[in-house]
């Protein structure tokens, strides 16, 4: 990858952090994982990639066989960019390498949203850059169609090293799908992701992840995001298959008036998988506003479901949300809702509930003839049907195909 | 017809009706009266099939089926329907997709739109199932359920209380839909057992026999008004000194 301003200055940063334990979640043995892979042929055809990709692929929500209702499509492979293109004008889709080379300007962005020295998975993108996305929406146009981004993991044992940029220039409105898989079922991998958001004012951009990994990866998402004035950023995260182990907390900060974060997640984890998954929220301008929602399922797993929010400036208002179901004994789920404030006049609030199915609520659906079956499986499609403000009704039903396709395995 | 021999339902260890005998034959609409506590939301939970409610002695036989042993769902599925009187909040689910549920196939969006207008919840269907819904409202969507759901059987617990003026009228009108009070009186198919506390629903439903319970057992039987009128100018303490008298055969 290119140079950039300061970049000494972040490699000796990230040398210092190297061996720097995360504040949450298992501690990863990075050497225990490859550092390389072989670079993946580039295909100016996304259809060309091998069929088994492909298929793993749209299960994260990535559609390569009919691309028109895509607005631009980026593939990873490892740490190879092996498609990027775009559809019409206004939006940008290029490996975050090439960007870096063509606007001497980006470097301004670079570890602004995330701190390089955050933890050891961050100074080793950082110290072993890869590549990763540029999206960027420029002023005043709207996006009909999402771009999409495929983060794929094909070499077993690799540690993934991802550093993506999201630009939301002025005005303008961007959907974004990234949906991250492995070629394997089994075997396993590290993806370590550094994604950095900027909302520029009065720019509305909605990221929903996806996430289809195996039983055997550990993922580490780092993850920040800048709002500016009247921006609006909207994430939708959903992991319902097996992962060994997903530690993130991703951090947005309101800093322009009437800035607006909503974060909703969809979380299943099965026997084996441990996952500590939060959001956090600094309102640091006055009348930003936001809203956490999460759902957690354990068929088995641990989850730890954090929530943050700082009210640091006047009028502004925050409602963290979430709620827990445990259908299998043996697993657990532990929610940790912080509220923070110090100023008169903000308005936050929590509500948290963990528990089973209630028994009252089956009684009543199977009084309107449904089975038991039935009605579990009703109660649990509803509990993960997350209603989301301000979704485009294409995205909202690319989600619920997601959910929908994986409620066999949870049930 | 519902037939109901001997009849003894048990909470726990504790058996709260004892020896309910009660025949409806097939189009019929009765009314079960009683004071708070006496058993009768038990009785419409023990017919339902609630496992909660546990039949220690007599039957139940519906259509000429012994059902006193069939699970709740099953005896849903042979058209046995209850409105309850708090249901409760089923978060995520929808109400369009409860009563699309109720239709069991016979029926599209379509069918589930009329039914909402018809229930003056048209702007309910995307509503989470009775999450904030007034005491009209949850009346109105039990209601709704089971129009859609089409019950030989329906089991109406207290469905007046809470309800405004207005929306009782409402409640009578859907209550008469779903008995078939429309059809001539052989034509009627659906059978009612109605609660009432009150005895209001009574200036909008007609009914043909009437029961009063007291200490989960049926103390007496006959024209509804005329037991009403016995209930408002004695009470139900009346009620209770009759049914003691008969037990002690004086």
């Amino acid at each position: 990858m290119s140079e950039i301003k300061s970049s000494e200055s972040y490699r000796k940063k990230a040398k210092a952090a190297a061996a720097k334990a995360a504040a949450f979640g298992e501690d990863i043995d990075l050497s225990t994982y490859l550092t390389s892979a072989e670079e993946q042929p580039y295909q100016s055809d996304p259809e060309q990639l091998p069929a088994q990709a492909r298929e793993h692929m749209l299960e994260a929500g990535v559609v390569l066989d009919d691309t028109s209702q895509r607005s631009g499509t980026y593939i990873q492979m490892d740490n190879t960019p092996v498609h990027s293109s775009i559809r019409g004008d206004g939006v940008e889709v290029i490996p975050i390498s090439q960007a870096l080379k063509k606007y001497d300007w980006l470097s301004d962005y670079w570890w602004r949203a995330v701190a390089v020295d955050t933890d050891k998975y961050t100074a080793n993108v950082e110290l072993n850059r890869g590549d990763g996305y540029f999206i960027r929406a420029l002023a005043g146009h709207k996006t009909i169609f999402p771009v999409q981004a495929c983060l794929y993991l094909a070499k077993a044992r690799l540690a993934q090293n991802v550093h993506n940029i999201v630009i939301a220039e002025e005005g303008s409105e961007l959907d974004i799908i990234t949906g991250c898989t492995t070629a394997s079922r089994e075997d396993p991998g590290l993806h370590m992701g550094v994604s950095e958001f900027y909302i520029k004012r009065g720019a509305r951009v909605t990221f929903t992840m996806i996430h289809s990994w195996n039983p055997a990866v550990a993922v580490r998402p780092r993850t920040g995001i800048i709002v500016e004035e009247d921006g609006l950023f909207l994430s939708n995260y959903v992991l319902m298959k097996p992962i060994h182990s997903l530690q993130m907390y991703p951090s947005a900060r309101c800093v322009g008036e009437n800035a607006t974060v909503r974060y909703n997640s969809i979380l299943v984890a099965g026997k084996g998988s441990s996952l500590d998954v939060g959001s956090r929220v600094f309102l640091e301008a006055k009348g930003a506003k936001t809203e956490i929602i999460s759902r957690a399922i354990t068929t088995g797993g641990d989850i730890i479901a954090r929530g943050f929010i700082d009210g640091g400036a006047p009028e502004v208002k925050g409602h963290l949300e979430c709620r827990g179901l445990i259908l299998n004994n043996g697993g657990m789920i532990h929610a940790i809702p912080e509220l923070k404030g110090n100023l008169a006049g903000i308005d936050l609030s929590h509500e948290a509930a963990v528990g089973k199915i209630a028994e009252e609520e089956v009684e009543y659906l199977m009084a309107r003839g449904l089975t038991r079956t039935e009605a579990t499986a009703t109660i649990v499609r509803g509990f993960l049907r997350v209603d989301i403000q301000g979704l485009p009704p294409t995205l909202g039903a690319e989600i619920d195909r997601t959910v929908e396709a994986s409620e066999k395995e949870v049930m | 017809m519902l037939k109901i021999k001997q009849l003894a339902v048990a909470v726990g260890d504790k058996e709260i009706l004892h020896d309910i005998n009660m025949t409806i034959g097939t189009g019929e609409t009765h009314v079960l009266f009683g004071p708070n506590g006496s058993g009768k939301t038990t009785l419409l939970t023990a017919l339902m099939g609630f496992p909660k409610y546990r039949i220690v002695r007599g039957s139940i036989t519906f259509q000429g089926k012994d059902i006193t042993g069939l699970p709740l769902d099953e005896r849903a599925r042979l058209g046995i329907g209850m409105s309850f009187q708090r249901p409760p909040v089923v978060r995520g689910v929808k109400m369009s997709d409860m009563v699309a549920a109720c239709l069991k196939g016979r029926g599209d969006a379509e069918t589930v739109a009329k039914l909402a207008k018809r229930t003056d919840l048209e702007d309910f269907l995307d509503r989470e199932i009775n999450y904030g819904f007034s005491g009209g409202e949850i009346k109105r969507s039990e209601m709704m359920q089971l129009l859609a759901q089409k019950p030989k059987l329906a089991l109406l617990d207290e469905p007046e209380s809470g309800v405004d003026l207005e929306n009782i009228v409402l409640i009578g009108e859907l209550i008469n839909e779903l008995l078939e009070k429309h059809c001539p009186i052989p034509d009627r198919k659906c059978m009612g057992l109605i609660i009432t506390h009150t005895g209001h629903i009574l200036d909008y439903v007609n009914a043909r026999t009437g029961y009063v319970m007291c200490d989960g057992r049926i103390s007496c039987q006959g024209d509804p008004h005329e037991i009403l009128q016995t209930i408002k100018e004695g009470g139900y303490g009346s009620c209770v000194n009759c049914l003691a008298r008969r037990h002690l055969n004086v």
